[in-house]
């Protein structure tokens, strides 16, 4: 099963790049996503089944908690984004999109291997091919403006990329230095982890955080984040948001949790949280009068990233909700994403001055564009409130007070920073000299979106039971129990 | 021996790659510097393990005839001879330079290598490489510049790499070999594509994007 996930999205992206009909293209697509989706869904029921047992230590590819976690979450987003994205692509006729589709598939076969790798090697390849395949994507609009950002995205990420090999070589020292040998897998590096040398493993986990910190676009990691979700369409916007940044942050929760085993939180908790609420205050200066919407959902985007390591930092129970977050950011994002990409189409403008009163223009759009930053922000009932609301709560109840008031104002401050852009994006009078468009809200452009905010919606009012059991299991892995 | 003298040579070549001018130098300098740490393995008395002398060739090809070749590729079709005015100058970037490996050297210092390994000066020679790859990545305009100073920052970590290659060499040989082909092929692809839009391959094009 576990290869069935990975190649089944890889070889029907070879078919879709091979294929000369854009019609068996396009709906390759949803096809390939909905049964990823399945077959994940059966390999987690009988993982749940056998009560999350852990893995044998020898196994380089499975899926425990965890990585089931974060994969399935990416399925999810996927299927949204999968079912988004052929209208899409219709709406942009003049554009080819072999290449669109084929790396969109690719990202899902990779994500896969990511999820399930077993040993830090494995998964950082995986992240650097994603790297790779999310490239072109950046690329899809090919003017001038596409191009410095995926020179951006592939410059900055390289690096931080390179630091990541940097840092896991770093661990593989530290197990050299403590006598233990290859294959260094996850779980034997937890059990272990009495061996390993502490000096290189600090260093290592420093490396592999701002490694995959640039991945995830923590500040001041994240100069590229802006100007690649500007420029790329929002389908591809929303799959970076919620896809690339919840594999890197799965990387970097990999490591953690070796760090964690070896007992050494104190140290990593610091950074985790320095980090976090740079992210935060750093997205928060850069909401204020944003006059681009689609700029303003990537600094977004960093502060939500900022919550999830804020989240591990402060550790405990806050380290559930923030794998719990990692859900709920996704799946309001995607609606944000291709509520906004909708926006632009209809406006073929992303400005402020320009865009206004898409409620009256777009009317579906318009509102979800809304409903997702009320729900974005931390507004009763959707989930992304659920999980700031208890990662606050847990800041408060395990003696960091000065962290949850930070906590508080600054979500206050981003909410009212937000709030002026979209107020004036989604009401405000039409502009008389806007530019005319043919395109209309439609069920193909707009369903997609309501299932991902409803999903967000049923997620903030009922966490099914064995969801939440997993959740449990993986948060003990995250905080070094394998 | 040998090995301790190819490191100070890597370390040397550091500080010309920095203060050198002239593109088609920087990209001589950092060729010479590949295949200098593609011979390393072999003159650290390696080279009776098979897949040391596979990485140690791959290693050669790729840095001393694949990446040349792409960059004069590059360089025929854009007449840049210079770089002309980087973001931080040539001296200062020497003092840099050198700033960063003495404080390699510190950090090495607190970096304990395991008793017995026979080339200390790896640690420290791997870090100011990796600075060094670093100052040009911020401080040069052009893409193909910039595309050496990664290629830089990559031999940094293929020397650290050594020092593991022997007991973990799946995990070291991947690693490098992909990072190397990434930073090539792809980023090769790109300037290809800055250039047809700009007719230049000059980064500060690139600089319409902000806030």
């Amino acid at each position: 099963m576990a290869w069935f996930l990975i190649f089944l999205p890889l070889t029907l992206a070879a078919l879709a790049y091979w294929t000369r009909s854009p019609q068996l293209r396009l709906r390759l697509l949803p096809l390939t996503a909905v049964m990823h989706l399945l077959g994940l869904l059966v390999t987690l029921l009988l993982a749940a089944l056998r009560g999350w047992e852990t893995l044998p230590r020898g196994v380089w590819l499975g899926l425990d908690a965890l990585g089931g976690w974060v994969l399935l979450v990416i399925s999810v987003l996927f299927c949204i984004c999968a079912f988004y994205a052929p209208a899409y692509l219709k709406l942009r006729p003049e554009r080819d999109h072999r290449i669109f589709v084929a790396c969109f598939l690719v990202f899902l076969g990779l994500a896969s291997l990511l999820a399930q790798a077993r040993h830090p090697g494995l998964v950082w390849v995986a992240m650097e091919t994603t790297t790779l395949t999310t490239a072109p994507l950046i690329y899809f609009n090919h003017n001038r403006h596409s191009l410095e950002a995926t020179w951006k995205y592939l410059i900055i990420g390289s690096v931080g990329i390179a630091l990541a090999l940097l840092g896991t070589l770093f661990i593989a020292y530290s197990a050299h230095m403590g006598g233990l040998s290859e294959p260094l897998q996850y779980v034997r590096l937890m059990q272990e982890s009495h061996l390993l040398s502490r000096p290189w493993l600090r260093a290592g986990f420093v490396l592999s955080l701002v490694g995959y910190g640039t991945k995830m676009g923590l500040a001041p990691l994240h100069t590229w984040k802006p100007d690649a979700y500007g420029e790329t369409p929002g389908v591809v916007g929303a799959l970076l948001a919620g896809g690339v940044t919840s594999c890197a942050f799965l990387a970097l929760l990999r490591i953690y949790a070796v760090v964690a085993a070896a007992g050494e939180t104190q140290f990593a908790r610091e950074l985790l949280i320095g980090f976090g609420v740079l992210s935060m205050a750093w997205a928060m200066v850069f909401m204020v009068r944003q006059v681009d919407f689609k700029r303003m959902l990537a600094y977004s985007s960093v502060e939500h990233m900022g919550i999830l390591v804020l989240g591990i930092g402060i550790g405990g129970v806050a380290t559930r909700f923030a794998l719990y977050h990692l859900a709920a950011n996704a799946l309001v994002k995607g609606v944000l994403f291709l509520s906004a990409g909708n926006i632009n189409r209809s406006y073929a403008s992303r400005q402020l001055p320009f865009v206004t009163g898409a409620i009256r223009r777009t009317p579906v759009s318009g509102w979800l564009f809304l409903l997702g930053f009320l729900a974005i922000t931390g507004t009763p009932p959707f989930a992304p409130f659920i999980s700031e609301f208890n990662i606050a709560a847990a800041a408060f109840s395990q003696g960091f007070v000065w962290l949850g008031v930070v906590f508080l104002v600054l979500m206050g401050c981003i909410f009212l920073a937000m709030s002026d852009t979209v107020v004036q994006v989604v009401f405000g009078t039409p502009n008389p000299h806007r530019v005319r468009t043919p395109y209309k809200d439609t069920a193909a452009t707009t369903a997609p979106l309501l299932v991902a905010l409803g999903l967000a919606l049923i997620l903030g009012l009922w966490l099914p039971r064995p969801l939440e059991v997993m959740l449990r299991s993986a948060s003990t892995w995250v905080e070094g129990k394998p | 021996m040998l090995a301790d003298f190819l490191i100070a040579l890597i370390m040397l070549t550091n500080f010309t790659l920095v203060a050198s001018s002239r593109i088609n130098k920087t990209i001589q300098v950092a060729v010479t510097q590949g295949v200098i740490l593609g011979l390393l393995p072999l003159a650290m008395g390696l080279w009776r393990l098979p897949h040391i002398i596979f990485i140690a060739v791959a290693a050669v090809t790729v840095k001393g005839w694949l990446i040349p070749y792409l960059f004069r590729r590059a360089m025929r079709k854009v007449n840049i001879k210079r770089e002309v005015e980087p973001t931080i100058g040539y001296s200062i970037s020497l003092i840099l330079c050198a700033l960063g490996t003495g404080l390699s050297m510190v950090l090495a210092h607190n970096l304990p290598l395991k008793a017995g390994t026979p080339n200390v000066i790896f640690l420290p020679a791997a870090l100011s490489t990796l600075f060094t790859g670093f100052l040009l990545l911020v401080s040069r305009g052009k893409a193909i510049t910039q595309v050496v100073g990664y290629l830089v920052l990559e031999n940094g970590i293929y020397i650290f790499g050594l020092l593991l290659v022997e007991e973990m060499p799946l995990l070291v040989e991947t690693g490098i070999l992909l990072d190397l082909f990434v930073g090539i092929f792809v980023m090769g692809i790109v300037i290809n594509h800055i250039r047809v839009a700009f007719d230049s391959m000059d980064t500060r094009h690139l600089a319409e994007l902000k806030d």
